[in-house]
C-alpha cells in the first residue's frame, strides 16, 4: 500500500482573490516582507496496491480527472510505501 | 406538450423552482430525474438546476459531473438534445466539458444575490428567439460566477457567436462597472458551438411568476417552446 499526497495550485496567470485577502490579514499583522500569497489544496489518500506503476498511474488519473481542473490548475504529487494495518 | 427533465443532485436547491416555473407558469410537463438514475424518461429538454451539488466541495460542479445521470445527459446533448444549466448547472456543464471554460470565485469573494441586467448578444438561438428586447433583467445568486477561459477559447466564443448573455447596464452598455463578479468579457451565459446547450449564471426560473414582479425569465422557456414547435416537436 502507498500513501499519496497531491497538491493542487492555481495556475500563476489565474487571479487568486483568496490569497490576496489572506495577505491583507498578513499586512494587518505586521508581516511586511510577505508577498504573492497563493492558496491551493492539499489532498492525501492511500492507494491499495503494491505495484508502483499502477499506484503512480492511479494517482495521476485521479489528479487529472477529478482533483484538478487543467484549465486553471496544476498539480504535484508524491507517494511513499506504507505498511498495511 | 414539452416535457422537461429536471436533474436532482444531492445539494440541488433550485430544482423545485424550475419545476414550478416550467409547469405552473409555462404550462409544460416536467419530471424530476434523480442523479443516480440513468434514464431521461423521454424528456425533450434537460435542466441542470442551481444549488450546491455535493456541497460545492473540491470545485463547483466537479463531483456532480460524474453522477450516473450525467453520462446520459452528455449523450443526449451530443445527439443534439436541448440542455440548459442554470448557475450550479452551468458550473456542472463546464466541468463536464459540454461548454468551454471554468468558473472562478467572484472577484469580490462575496456571494452575490441581486437583480442584474443582461444584454442579449444573440437572439437567434434555441434559448433566446422569443426574447422581445435587447436587454433583460434576471436575478443572480452565486459565489463562483467569475467566468474564465484562455484567449483562444474566448476568440472562438466570439467568432461562433456563442456568448449569449453579458452583464450590462439597463441600456445594454457592457462595461466593467456592470460586471458583478469579474467574469471575462462580462459573460453571464453561453451556448456550445452546435447551439443546443446553454449555460447561464442568472436564474430565469426565479423570474417567471408575475407575483415575483419580473417575468423576463419566461422568455427563455418560451424560446425553447417556440424552437421545439418550429422543429415539429
Amino acid at each position: 500500500m502507498y500513501k499519496a499526497t497531491v497538491i493542487v495550485k492555481r495556475r500563476p496567470t489565474i487571479l487568486d482573490p483568496e490569497g490576496k485577502a489572506v495577505e491583507q490579514g498578513a499586512k494587518l499583522l505586521g508581516f511586511n516582507n510577505i508577498s504573492d500569497t497563493r492558496i491551493g489544496k492539499y489532498i492525501e489518500f492511500y492507494v491499495n496496491s503494491d505495484n508502483i506503476d499502477t499506484v503512480e498511474k492511479e494517482i495521476k488519473e485521479y489528479a487529472e480527472k477529478l482533483l484538478s481542473n487543467p484549465i486553471m490548475e496544476d498539480y504535484e504529487y508524491t507517494f511513499e510505501k506504507v505498511e498495511n494495518d | 406538450m414539452i416535457k422537461y427533465g429536471i436533474v436532482v443532485f444531492p445539494g440541488s436547491n433550485c430544482d423545485n423552482d424550475a419545476f414550478y416555473a416550467v409547469t405552473k407558469n409555462l404550462g409544460n410537463d416536467a419530471v424530476f430525474l434523480w442523479h443516480k438514475e440513468t434514464g431521461l424518461q423521454n424528456s425533450d429538454v434537460i435542466i441542470l438546476p442551481g444549488g450546491f451539488s455535493y456541497g460545492d466541495y473540491l470545485r463547483t460542479g466537479s463531483i456532480a459531473r460524474f453522477s450516473p445521470i450525467m453520462n446520459s445527459v452528455i449523450d443526449f446533448a451530443k445527439k443534439g438534445g436541448i440542455v440548459i444549466g442554470i448557475c450550479n448547472g452551468f458550473q456542472i456543464l463546464l466541468e463536464a466539458g459540454l461548454l468551454p471554460g471554468v468558473m472562478l470565485k467572484n472577484k469580490s469573494l462575496k456571494f452575490i444575490c441581486d437583480d442584474v441586467y443582461l444584454k442579449v448578444e444573440n437572439r437567434n438561438t434555441i434559448f433566446t428567439n422569443a426574447i422581445p428586447s435587447p436587454v433583460i433583467k434576471l436575478p443572480i445568486a452565486h459565489a463562483e460566477g467569475n467566468y474564465f477561459a484562455d484567449e483562444k477559447t474566448l476568440e472562438e466564443l466570439i467568432n461562433n457567436n456563442q456568448i449569449v448573455f453579458r452583464y450590462s447596464s439597463p441600456d445594454g452598455e457592457v462595461s466593467e462597472e456592470f460586471n458583478p463578479n469579474g467574469s471575462l468579457l462580462n459573460i453571464a451565459g453561453l451556448i456550445n458551438k452546435e447551439g443546443n446547450v446553454l449555460g447561464m449564471m442568472p436564474h430565469p426560473e426565479r423570474s417567471c411568476d408575475p407575483v415575483l414582479g419580473n417575468t423576463d425569465g419566461s422568455f427563455i422557456f418560451e424560446s425553447i417552446q417556440k424552437s421545439l414547435i418550429t422543429a415539429g416537436g
